[in-house]
């Protein structure tokens, strides 16, 4: 039968060059004023009205609240960027974003001595997002992955789904009843 | 060729909505040679406008006016304020709809002679009886197209529907095949054949699912008898002292108020809408809202007992590929209290896409638990349980008493609490449903909770006596002989089957009688 290529299409912007994999789903990014870079550069976003390293904690939060090991971190860093804007237009939003963060990293501290952003282990991690699961930051945050992370079409391939099929005739000539195996 | 009717018209029949009952309704009027004008509150989006998007087309023609749940249902929980998964457009909930099209079995239309009472249950027998109901579904399938029907042949089995039938012959269910469906298996009545692009929901891009958008209206308005106006929310009906209804107010495209005189008028808003437009109507005559002395309009609020069985195999399925709806096991629909409840339930197939099953699996779910679980969406078959829920008085459509629209009227709050057979019969369908795919070797299956209810059903309820409900026989307010209501919020109960079918059937029944009484004088 007709299966999906997961396989990553590599050939813009030299994606996976001198990449080293990060390690228990830490992500690894570089933090300079109003800019994340991705490891090794494959892509960057600008940071304007959250603090820089709030914007990393978001990522870190998103690939903690979803983890899969197959996507990226742009796909995470793409479903949480909208944020910024969102602060620079609503204050509120930027209080609840900045505030929800602060006390994440209060419960990191006094746990780890060390911002959620730098706890070494998702197991860790993912205990300190169940103290806050029921506030507004993790709360807006997730309700906002489930659309922003998988709503996204360059996501789905990875995991073996194809998406729109009306432009190409649907399935009738494309594997519609091939499972082989039942 | 759509006849343009002056607002001042008092000899029109308004239809409100345009969905399977008022889009179906309203042709047929036409065809009847009676001059009709059906308010749509949705817009007209052709089947060109219609994409192969999850999120896309939810934003396009979902009906997401402010609502507010109550009761301890998971809907209330998990989506506060979308109670339904409804459609706002010209069509209807019939753009949306998978296309199962099944009879009522003769047992559903007497629940309370063959079930008894049941404590809590607010049962009530219908005032018709499948025979009175036949030649309408003859006509109904006939017009919708529906396979295995009028020597239509079935819809090939997509994968998805490949391993349900594996997993039901192993149980030994005898009666699972690709269904009745109103989707064409050939080319048919102008319309071409299926070919199984998926996203059934979105609205069909080949024309093959039938929908009154494109099935009806356009046959309707070619007649020049029938003017559809979208954008046309109406927000009261109004009548003279006699009681009589006299025409309606909506608001236009541009937030316009407009009254519309008419003849007769028959609500098709779907269960939520409808009760809620009787109720915004009240007036010194009917202080407790139009056509409600019964106290049952909004009462009795069903939404079928539902659920569904997600199962991950070690193999692919591609669930996604083909029609959503491919398949049905019907075996569990009859009646049988030996398993625990009375009334019965479906198991048909049904697959969501990716963005759709990350917010439907397990809503609120996160963590490694559910992305492993994404993770297995190649791997993944799927069926959604439908069966029959029990009416309870106080499972209601209200008005707000607070909350406001865009219009300033009570937004509908939707009060649901599952009964206790209810609960057993899904119990029960999950237990099943995992059956079916542990047996062709699933490594992992999910009892995924409601999604937001689509078969909204019984809040207009008919009755033989004018105490128990809102309509008589044909639809007709006990308390209005020109008022009429035409959707799925007649259902005295609900039955086990999609209720489609019923609702074109009792629209096309209610049309001859429209007819017949406007020809006879009498209305």
């Amino acid at each position: 039968m007709r299966v999906v290529d997961r396989r990553t299409q590599v050939s813009r912007r030299g994606f996976l060059k001198g990449g080293s994999a990060a390690t228990a789903g830490l992500v690894v990014l570089s933090v300079s004023s109003g800019m994340i870079t991705g490891p090794t550069g494959a892509w960057a976003i600008s940071v304007v009205n959250l603090q820089t390293a709030t914007m990393q904690t978001l990522i870190q939060m998103a690939r903690d609240i979803y983890p899969h090991d197959r996507l990226a971190d742009r796909f995470y860093a793409a479903a949480v960027a909208g944020y910024d804007e969102q602060a620079g237009s609503d204050p509120a939003v930027k209080e609840m974003i900045e505030s929800g963060v602060a006390d994440l990293d209060g419960l990191a501290e006094a746990r780890h001595a060390r911002r959620y952003a730098e706890v070494g282990w998702e197991a860790e991690r993912v205990a300190l997002l169940r103290e806050i699961e029921e506030g507004a930051l993790f709360r807006t945050l997730r309700s906002g992955l489930v659309v922003g992370l998988y709503n996204n079409p360059e996501v789905w391939p990875k995991f073996g789904y194809e998406g729109a099929s009306a432009e190409q005739g649907g399935y009738l000539e494309r594997g519609f009843d091939d499972i082989d195996w039942v | 060729m759509s006849a343009p009717y002056d607002l001042n018209d008092d000899s029109v029949v308004v239809v409100i909505g345009s969905g399977a009952g008022g889009g179906t309704l309203g042709t047929e009027l036409a065809l009847k040679g009676i001059d009709t004008v059906v308010l749509e509150a949705g817009g007209r989006h052709e089947i060109e406008d219609f994409s192969n998007d999850e999120w896309g087309m939810f934003g396009q023609i979902s009906w997401l006016d402010m609502r507010t749940t109550s009761g301890n249902w998971r809907v209330a929980r998990d989506f506060p304020n979308l109670p339904a998964w409804i459609v706002k457009a010209v069509g209807g909930s019939t753009v949306h709809w998978a296309g199962a099209s099944l009879r009522f079995q003769e047992h559903e239309f007497k629940d309370l002679s063959v079930y008894g009472e049941v404590a809590g249950a607010n049962l009530l027998d219908w005032p018709i009886a499948l025979s009175d109901l036949e030649p309408y579904y003859d006509k109904a399938e006939d017009r919708m197209g529906v396979t295995r029907t009028h020597d239509i042949p079935g819809l090939p089995g997509n994968n998805n529907f490949k391993v349900m039938k594996a997993g039901a012959d192993k149980l030994g269910y005898r009666r699972c095949s690709t269904g009745r469906m109103a989707i064409n298996s050939r080319p048919r009545h102008d319309r071409a054949a299926c070919q199984q692009i998926g996203f059934c929901f979105q609205g069909c891009k080949s024309a093959a699912k039938w929908s009154t958008l494109y099935a009806e209206i356009p046959k309707g308005e070619a007649t020049g008898k029938l003017e559809v106006r979208a954008q046309a929310q109406v927000l009261r009906i109004e009548h003279d002292d006699t009681g009589k209804v006299t025409g309606v107010v909506y608001a236009d495209a541009e937030g316009n108020q407009q009254r519309q005189k008419a003849r007769i008028v028959c609500v098709a808003g779907n269960s939520i809408e409808s009760p809620r437009l009787l109720l915004n109507s009240a007036s010194s005559l009917f202080p407790d809202g139009l056509a409600n002395s019964s106290g049952q309009v909004g009462k009795n609020y069903m939404r079928h007992m539902t659920g569904s069985v997600y199962a991950i195999f070690d193999r692919p399925v591609n669930m996604y590929r083909g029609t959503t709806m491919a398949g049905i096991i019907e075996d569990e629909a009859g009646y049988d209290p030996s398993r625990g409840f009375v009334g019965g339930y479906e198991m048909e197939t049904l697959s969501l896409g990716l963005p759709f099953m990350a917010a439907f699996l397990d809503p609120g779910a996160w963590g490694r638990e559910f992305t492993s679980a994404m993770e297995g969406y190649d791997r993944m078959a799927g069926m959604w349980l439908v069966g029959e829920d029990m009416p309870q008085e106080s499972n209601a459509v209200a008005l707000h008493p607070t909350e406001r629209d865009q219009y300033g009227l009570p937004v509908p709050n939707v009060h649901f609490d599952d009964h206790p057979n209810d609960i057993a019969m899904r119990d029960h369908a999950y237990r099943q449903g995992a059956a079916i795919y542990d047996a062709v070797g699933a490594v992992r299956t999910f009892p995924t909770p409601p999604y937001p209810s689509t078969h909204n059903l019984g809040t207009n309820r008919m009755s033989e006596r004018s105490r128990d409900g809102v309509v008589n026989r044909w639809g007709q307010a006990h308390d209005v002989a020109n008022l009429f209501v035409s959707d799925g919020s007649q259902f005295t109960t609900g039955g086990a089957e999609n209720p489609t079918l019923t609702i074109v059937a009792l629209a096309l029944r209610q049309a001859d009688y429209i007819a017949e009484q406007m020809q006879s004088g009498v209305l």
